[in-house]
């Protein structure tokens, strides 16, 4: 006996547009082919090695060394591209001045810019003989070469995350909050720390996560000027590289899962943060 | 309006009353004036830097750097990579848009991340990946080889790292483009009776040019621009296998600074009139393109 009438499931709702079967297919094979079976196989690769075998390559030394360098310094610089990347997106959004645009154009210069290009720029900039280098070689900081190039790079690239995804939000900003607030006897303080900056944190840290995957994953802007010293200077990605050089295909492979691990543990964090806002503020 | 009235004719009052949303004129310079001198320092001397270095022996030196056999090679291969990584993106960016943008199905949102994850992947491990499947110890590796078939560092190995690194360009701003834009106008154009290709070519098409455009020209970018993943697969064999970043890193190593800025300067040339006609696309077509979420 059949129920009449009883609506069929179907994977995708009717509609009279075609090309459903076609399209879909067709992206989901390249997304398989292209990405999702090649990431397959680093992990099948180092899942060779076992959960212990990946350990052992993350506390040799050098390895261990580079890991807390790259997530080190990353969190750093991804800190210090989230304060200067909030005051350019209020001033771009809140001021009028000339140029406005130009700059704001700018802003995305690190993401235009191939990162082999940025990379000898910088290296060139901060070199102990190059223009900005000088300078701070006169008050003895070495830039070039050091962590401190890295950090330099990484804030580099990291920037326009951290500008973008602020910038939207803060020109969406109800001004009639802020007259509520300013004309209940708050001062301007008291409305920019109670008022306007609360339903931006999402956006802040949002941001912030981005430019640290960024930077833990950066690799082109940043060997040029790092000088690449074992032990002082020398960033995970780097020693994939290296690793592969030497045909250490699980050694690579084992670096590169752990780095993996951190920017799905990274994508995870800003889900959360997004679902979180999503409920406290009500939009994303 | 009153408040110009009241003080027309009066004695010009010493300051405007501040605005109680603003802050005041001293501090808003302040930011500003912090702001661009960051942004200036930070973004535009690297790239002041780059044309300085190039033209510092004067121009015949900058010009003689591109008769050199391996800087034509290199400029062949990045056009003749990005020739194949851009058209396949954008292909499949149209279709991936088409079937989340246009039906509903579950696991649409999963699909979406999926897309998104080659940006969160490092470079470096976006090419080793394709070491590990088509290298000398890969998992097809002495197939590939067996069949006389080079992938890595070759050209297909190339190809498919830059594909990689640019595929979610295409898709991630038409998805949202073609959800905000909703199926009514198609539904209207089949119900009149044109078929399903002749509705994308004369109604979806059009509505999403600008869109399309714009994620083309920074997939472009990105594609000739790509050095991490491009260098892991390459194999680093001058004339043959060196794209336009990896013969500046070349250069630059051999400490031939000025060759390395002069071939790096294409490249900055190449980010500047992509970041000119993205910007002259946001503000002309903001309209037209999605909303937020650039990258």
């Amino acid at each position: 006996m059949t129920e009449p009438n009883r609506p069929r499931w179907r994977f995708r709702q009717p509609s009279v547009i075609p090309g459903f079967g076609l399209t879909f297919g067709y992206a989901l094979t390249c997304l398989c082919l292209i990405v999702l079976l090649p990431l397959a196989a680093l992990v099948w690769r180092a899942s060779g090695l076992g959960l212990s075998g990946i350990v052992d390559v993350a506390r040799d030394p050098r390895v261990a060394s580079a890991l807390r360098l790259s997530f080190g310094v990353s969190l750093a610089a991804a800190l210090t591209a989230s304060v200067f990347g909030f005051l350019v997106a209020w001033v771009l959004t809140r001021y009028r001045f000339p140029g406005r645009r130009i700059v704001d154009a700018a802003v995305d210069l690190p993401f235009a810019l191939p990162t082999a290009v940025a990379g000898i720029a910088l290296a060139s900039l901060y070199a102990p003989t190059g223009l900005v280098g000088a300078q701070l070689a006169r008050v003895g900081i070495q830039a070039a070469y050091t962590p401190l190039g890295i950090f330099i790079a990484m804030v580099f690239i990291g920037l326009p995350f951290a500008v973008r995804t602020v910038q939207p939000l803060i020109a969406e900003i109800d001004k009639e909050v802020e007259e509520a607030s300013a004309t209940l006897g708050a001062s301007r303080r008291a409305t920019l720390v109670k008022v306007v900056l609360p339903p931006l944190i999402p956006a802040v840290l949002t941001g912030f996560a981005l430019a640290f995957a960024r930077g833990v994953g950066e690799y082109g802007s940043i060997i040029f000027i790092a000088g690449n010293l074992p032990y002082v200077s020398e960033i995970a990605p780097l020693l994939i590289v290296i690793k592969l050089s030497e045909y250490d295909y699980a050694g690579a492979a084992a670096i590169a899962t752990i780095m993996l691990g951190i920017s799905f543990l990274t994508l995870l964090a800003i889900n959360l943060i997004q679902a979180w806002s999503r409920r406290r503020f009500g939009y994303v | 309006m009153s408040e110009s009235a009241l003080t027309l004719g009066g004695p010009r009052p010493a300051a405007r009353p501040r605005s109680a949303t603003g802050e005041s004129r001293a501090v808003r310079w302040t930011l500003i004036a912090v702001a661009v001198v960051f942004l200036a320092l930070f973004l535009v001397l690297p790239l002041l830097t780059i044309f300085v270095q190039a033209f510092s022996k004067g121009f015949e030196t900058y010009l003689a750097t591109f008769r050199e056999p391996d800087a034509v090679a290199a400029v062949k291969l990045t056009l003749t990579v990005a020739a194949i990584a851009v058209p396949f993106n954008l292909v499949f960016g149209i279709a991936a848009a088409w079937a989340i943008a246009k039906f509903e199905f579950p696991g649409k949102s999963l699909l979406v991340t999926l897309i998104d994850l080659p940006f969160s992947v490092s470079p470096v491990v976006s090419g080793l990946i394709y070491v590990l499947i088509f290298g000398s110890q890969g998992v097809f590796g002495s197939f590939f080889i067996d069949q006389g078939l080079q992938i890595i560092f070759a050209l297909p190995g190339i190809v498919l790292a830059t594909i990689f690194v640019t595929f979610p360009f295409v898709a991630r701003e038409l998805i949202p483009l073609m959800q905000e834009q909703g199926n009514a106008e198609e539904e209207a154009a089949l119900t009149l009776g044109a078929s399903g290709l002749h509705a994308f070519l004369t109604v979806t098409l059009p509505n999403i040019r600008w869109g399309l455009l714009y994620s083309v020209l920074l997939c472009n970018a990105r594609a000739m621009g790509e050095f991490g993943a491009v260098s892991v697969v390459s194999g680093h064999i001058r004339g043959l296998t060196n794209t336009i970043p990896l013969h500046v890193e070349i250069l630059y190593n051999e400490y031939n600074f000025v060759a390395a800025f002069a071939v790096a300067s294409l490249l900055a040339g190449l980010a500047l009139v992509t970041l000119l006609i993205k910007s002259v696309l946001e503000w002309r077509y903001a309209g037209e393109l999605a909303a937020g979420g650039r990258h």
